[in-house]
């Protein structure tokens, strides 16, 4: 590890003033991206500055049809809260799938949504839901918040303080993770709203976390795994790299969608 | 710098150490704790999993500094004088280890696992163990060993020393 400066920040003005003071700063949510990234100098910030104890990123509601939650809750938090298994059993379920029980007890929502990275599981989640990610500058819809492949509609001094989800009439969630690094290789969230059903897939677009909308038209007009099996997904559009190609891929995602969809029921 | 308090296996530490210190390197190189193991230094191979505040967690992937004021067990922290934990026992008993490498990860995520599982079968041992790798014993006695451990600490025998 390449030196650095940490500080601990005890409110969202002090987190934010003390990155606006540093040279080249960055948040800290559970480190379990960011001290990895450190550590291969793919990022090298001069600060860090934990936002984890700070009041505003804890805790877990239910309020009007949504289910609320701090950015600081880690995995094991969201896996293990009863609130949200009787709310949308799938994110509870989404969470225990995280990487591996270590990681889940230090790893934060708020960090992932924050990095975004294509192959992570809660991405799938907020936009499958209609997520607001409520930040301190404001409020994102998640159908703006996730901008392409690493890159969100977050400032550099922005928090995430809370991420706000859809309770659906039912959802599921369908992981087929690389065994290796145990994210996402191509993952389906289906959910019925109350404005219809929402198909997405992580791990495996071009651009990140995307909605499936043939998918949705299917499951609108018939809701059952038959509905989506034989929609053909463009190669065009997916991610190839040494774990799978854009075809194995594309040809996952109505396979996966089927089982979710038969899984929510 | 950063000044670190915390509780390791029951003794109050304090130590000045740089930011960027990782608690592994605190455990091995301040405090002299050899045993928790640095095997991969990528947040993939657990053998450096300890607990902090009850919770196993990764020791290469936090900073000292992000866990001051927590209570810190290592596998030193497991036995209560001459005797064995009742994991450390069972890895004994049933043969959970061959080089010894991952063994300090595996019983402190072991410990984990039985915490949080009120019944355990073999099925959600390999699961949970899916962020601890062995490269010597094909995990069969390690699952073992950890069923075992959860069938004696669930009547309590031997205390739960340090947790
Ligand atoms: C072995 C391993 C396996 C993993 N498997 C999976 C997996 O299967 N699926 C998956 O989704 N993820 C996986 N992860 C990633 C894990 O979920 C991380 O927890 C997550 O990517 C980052 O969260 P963090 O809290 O650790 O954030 P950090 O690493 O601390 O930060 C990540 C980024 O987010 C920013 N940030 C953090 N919190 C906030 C905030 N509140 N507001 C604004 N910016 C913030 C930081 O500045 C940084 O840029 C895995 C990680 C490891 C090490
Ligand atoms: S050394 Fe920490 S996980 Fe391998
Ligand atoms: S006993 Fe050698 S790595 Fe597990």
């Amino acid at each position: 590890m390449y030196a650095t400066n940490y500080a601990k920040a005890t409110s969202l003005e002090d987190a934010v003033a003390k990155l606006k003071s540093s040279e080249d700063g960055k948040f800290l949510g559970g480190g379990q991206t960011l001290l990895a990234t450190m550590k291969q100098r793919l990022a090298a910030p001069t600060d860090i500055i934990d936002v984890t104890k700070i009041p505003e990123l804890q805790g877990i509601s239910v309020e009007g049809g949504k289910v609320v939650i701090g950015a600081a809750t880690t995995h094991s938090q969201v896996a293990a809260s009863k609130e949200i298994a009787s709310a949308i059993p799938a994110l509870a379920e989404l969470a225990g799938t995280i990487g591996d029980p270590a990681v889940r007890n230090m790893g934060t929502m708020g960090g992932v949504l924050a990095n975004n990275d294509p192959a992570a599981d809660y991405p799938a989640a907020a936009l499958a839901l209609d997520a607001t990610i409520m930040t301190t500058r404001g409020e994102h819809a998640a159908a703006d918040y996730f901008t392409g492949i690493f890159e969100t509609a977050l400032e550099e001094d922005e928090i995430i303080t809370k991420i706000a989800y859809t309770i659906p009439k039912k959802a599921a969630y369908e992981k087929f993770r690389n065994p290796a690094s145990r994210y996402s290789l191509c993952s389906v969230f289906v959910a019925l709203l109350d404005d219809g059903p929402r198909v997405t897939v992580t791990g495996s677009g071009n651009d990140g976390v995307f909605r499936v909308t043939e998918m949705e038209e299917a499951l609108k007009a018939n809701w059952s795994p038959d509905a989506v099996r034989s929609i053909a997904i463009d190669p065009a559009t997916m991610l190839a790299d040494i774990h799978g190609s854009a075809e194995y891929r594309a040809h996952l995602v109505p396979v996966l969608a089927a089982r979710a969809v038969a899984k929510a029921g | 710098m950063s000044e670190v308090k915390l509780t390791v296996n029951g003794r109050a530490v304090t130590r000045d150490v740089e930011d960027r210190t990782l608690l592994v390197t605190l455990l091995r190189e301040h405090l002299g704790l050899t045993g928790t193991h640095v095997g991969c230094d990528t947040s993939q191979c657990g053998a450096c999993t300890v607990h902090i505040d009850g919770h196993a967690v990764k020791s290469c992937t936090v900073l000292a500094a992000q866990v001051d004021g927590s209570e810190v067990v290592t596998i030193e922290g497991l036995a209560d004088g001459a005797s064995l934990h009742p994991m450390q026992e069972a890895f004994r008993t049933h043969h959970g280890l061959q080089c010894g490498f991952c063994t300090p990860g595996m019983i402190m995520m072991g410990i984990d696992i039985v915490q949080r599982h009120s019944s355990l079968d073999e099925e959600t041992i390999r699961k949970e163990l899916e962020g601890n790798i062995c490269r010597c014993t094909g995990y069969h006695n390690i699952v073992k060993a950890i069923k075992a451990a959860a069938d004696d600490m669930a009547v309590g025998t031997p205390s739960m020393a340090a947790e």
